[in-house]
């Protein structure tokens, strides 16, 4: 299988405070990995790094996506090249409807113009499977959605932008019982043989409904610990201490 | 990160020169023997000369104002305040010569004309060189004429209105403008008729160190209503021009107006315009402005709410760019009880542009239960560009709601991450976020305005020639 995402000896500051201290995760197509780790350990900073944000400065290391070395990629290339990470808590950009926001963002990723109608039928289709109330595609992007509709806006983008990798930093966190379900729904629906997922969590509800291949514990900037599904588990019943404490190597 | 330039614009369609090919052009400065010589050269009646020159003698006595941008760069002794185009009126565009209708085509006047308006004028210099109307609307006593024409041709309506909105001891630059004013459109419409499609007209300035003083008057009597749209632009040159033009409307009892402009003046203009409004009992009054070019602007539409449950509202966005500095506002008396008034106002700035907001609101003992609802939005693109707010009040009764929500701040670095995550360019998030920035105002404007409007908001943003 095809490796895409390769990342290689990472390391990455905010300010002054290194909080990547070299760390290593390689992602094949048609895998699911899921990143655990106690709070402050680097988890949402990773996505961030290999989007580039431009609040996180990349130190030293690589980051490879699909052959290709996107390490000082522009944000719009890295996610041209077929990233997609969803948003803790996303922007809200008034005067923009989900709808038109989508559509654009579809099209620059795919450098072609999107049919109207085709689009809006396959959009509708899926916000119905999401559960998304009906109007929710009309309204300004965000803008007075509350915690589980940006979350399912997030799918939606995700859904529709089809990537060949999909980052999920704490898209099942603040969610009630029936919203991880449909989001777990949404992943299901995107996932196939050909891309992959990357799921950063600190809850096993979501993974119950998914087939995860990998699970990494992310432990003060690094990679400690590789297990599979039943790691996830062992987490939720004792914790991270062990692998704080011990700092196994995978 | 590395990061994407946004370019200025050193350019835009707007910005087409033809030769300064006039049939007369006023020799620079301002004198009474300036004044005399326009009044001759179109052949006026004796009150409109005594009009004037008195402008003339309060042009003289009045200072410059002591607030807002600085005028120190206007020289009035380096301006031609009259510019004959080599054309009478036309009434038909086949009459028009080549070269001045060529202009009005680039600029998309005689297609919208056919496909949306219901009448056209189209002024260039200091001159009208096209008016039309559609038969319908003469049928039903409908007046759309040049303000010449009005003149000659209504003088006892003319008479009854002219100056009694804007009087010509208001500022320095009105009493400028009643000095030497030519062109500008006369609109009447009659007691109940409500036109369905706009009627428009537009300002070229192509003559090079000149300026534009057009006077439009329109009176939408009782029951009746109309929406008319001002458009304007310039190419530009190094040396000044200016823009001193005024708009007089008088919305009647249950009438309603709607007066919306798209100005872009070249970035050399300095566009000291006035537009009043007195809106009788009933009435509504509602201002859209899109203010993009010009050097400096000092525009600040009024509404006079002069009767009982009589309405305004004012929407608005300003953008400017490097060297520009367009202080723009909104002005408004409550007169009477149970008027209401809703503003709406955004604006833009970027490359050290500064953008500001200015607002009078003003409410008097009589205005008992009246509303005011202001809320006016800044964004800044940058770093080192300007966007302020400076409200003034006066109220003057306690029985009134007031409410005033400001907010000015950077384009936020988040929100552009957000988007370039879906594979926008930086230029194209940062137009998304502006265009959505300015959509309560886009929404206002009909279809085509918006799209222009959308385009204006572009080509600021990008760089690239249309």
């Amino acid at each position: 299988m095809k490796t895409l995402l390769k990342v290689k000896s990472l390391k990455a500051k905010v300010g002054e405070k290194e909080i990547l201290k070299g760390l290593n995760l390689e992602i094949k197509e048609g895998e699911v990995h899921v990143i655990m780790g106690p709070n402050g350990a680097g988890k949402s900073t990773l996505a961030n790094v290999i989007f580039n944000n431009p609040q996180f400065q990349k130190t030293a290391g690589s980051v490879f996506f699909d052959g290709k070395d996107i390490t000082n990629a522009k944000v719009d290339e890295i996610a041209k090249s077929g990233i997609f990470m969803s948003f803790q808590t996303p922007e809200e950009i008034s005067g923009v409807s989900v709808f038109n926001f989508i559509k654009t963002a579809k099209g620059k990723i795919e450098n072609k113009n999107i049919n109207y109608f085709d689009f809006k039928e396959e959009m509708q289709k899926n916000a119905k499977a999401l559960k998304m109330k009906g109007d929710l595609v009309n309204r300004e992007l965000n803008v007075g959605f509350s915690g589980g509709e940006k979350k399912k806006n997030e799918i939606l983008q995700m859904l529709e932008l089809s990537p060949k990798l999909a980052i999920l930093d704490e898209t099942d966190s603040g969610l009630d019982v029936d919203a991880i379900k449909t989001v777990s729904k949404g992943i299901e629906m995107f996932k196939t043989e050909k891309n992959a997922v990357l799921i950063i969590t600190h809850s096993c509800k979501i993974l119950q409904a998914l087939k995860v291949d990998f699970v990494h514990i992310l432990v003060d900037g690094k990679i400690v610990y590789t297990g599979n599904a039943s790691l996830a588990k062992e987490i939720e019943e004792n914790g991270y201490e062990k692998f704080e404490a011990g700092k196994k190597n995978a | 990160m590395p990061k994407t330039k946004v370019k200025e614009i050193n350019q835009n369609i707007y910005d087409f020169k033809n030769q300064d090919n006039f049939d007369f052009k006023m020799k620079k400065g301002l004198s009474e023997e300036i004044v005399r010589e326009i009044s001759k050269k179109k052949v006026e009646p004796e009150w409109v000369l005594d009009i004037r020159l008195k402008a003339l003698e309060v042009y003289h006595k009045l200072d410059l104002p002591i607030w807002g941008p600085d005028l120190s760069e206007l020289n009035m002794d380096e301006i031609s305040t009259y510019v004959k185009p080599k054309t009478d009126k036309k009434e038909s565009w086949e009459d028009v010569p080549e070269e001045i209708k060529d202009t009005f085509d680039k600029l998309g006047i005689p297609k919208a004309e056919h496909e949306y308006l219901a009448g056209v004028g189209a002024q260039y210099d200091s001159e009208v060189v096209y008016h039309s109307i559609k038969n319908s609307l003469l049928k039903q006593g409908v007046i759309y004429t040049d303000f010449d024409s009005a003149i000659r041709d209504y003088p006892e309506l003319v008479k009854e209105y002219f100056t009694k909105c804007v009087p010509l001891f208001d500022h320095k630059f009105i009493a400028l403008h009643y000095a030497v004013f030519s062109g500008g459109s006369f609109v009447y419409v009659p007691k109940g008729v409500k036109l369905e499609m706009p009627l428009q007209s537009y300002f070229r300035l192509n003559s090079p160190e000149s300026g534009q003083f057009e006077h439009t008057l329109i009176i939408v009597d009782e029951g009746a209503s109309l929406h008319f749209i001002e458009g304007c632009s310039a190419p530009k040159y190094n040396k000044v021009n200016l823009h001193a033009g005024c708009v007089e409307l008088f919305v009647k009892e249950g009438a309603s107006l709607r007066y919306s402009t798209i100005e872009n003046w070249s970035k050399n203009m300095l566009n000291l315009n006035t537009k009043k409004a007195i809106v009788e009992k009933d009435a509504k009054m509602e201002w859209v402005s899109g203010s993009f070019g010009s050097k400096i602007s000092m525009l600040y539409p009024m509404s006079i709410l002069k009767g009982e449950n009589s309405k305004t509202e004012f929407t608005g966005i300003s953008f400017a760019g490097k060297g520009q500095n367009l202080d723009n506002g909104f002005k408004v008396v409550h007169l009477a009880p149970n008027t209401s008034s809703v503003v709406s106002s955004r604006s833009l700035s970027k490359s050290g542009g500064v953008a500001t907001y200015r607002s009078l609101v003003s409410i008097l003992p009589e205005a008992t239960n009246s509303r005011c609802s202001i809320t006016c939005d800044g964004l800044m693109l940058d770093d080192i560009s300007r966007s302020d707010t400076i409200p003034f009040s006066n109220v003057e009764v306690d029985d009134v709601e007031i409410s005033h929500e400001a907010k000015v701040g950077k384009i936020s670095e988040k929100a552009i991450f957000y988007l370039m995550s879906r594979g926008l360019s930086e230029e194209d998030a940062k137009a998304m976020i502006v265009r959505g920035f300015a959509n309560p105002i886009s929404k206002e404007l009909p279809l085509e305005y918006a799209v222009e409007m959308n385009r204006l908001i572009n080509l600021e943003l990008e760089g690239s020639i249309g």
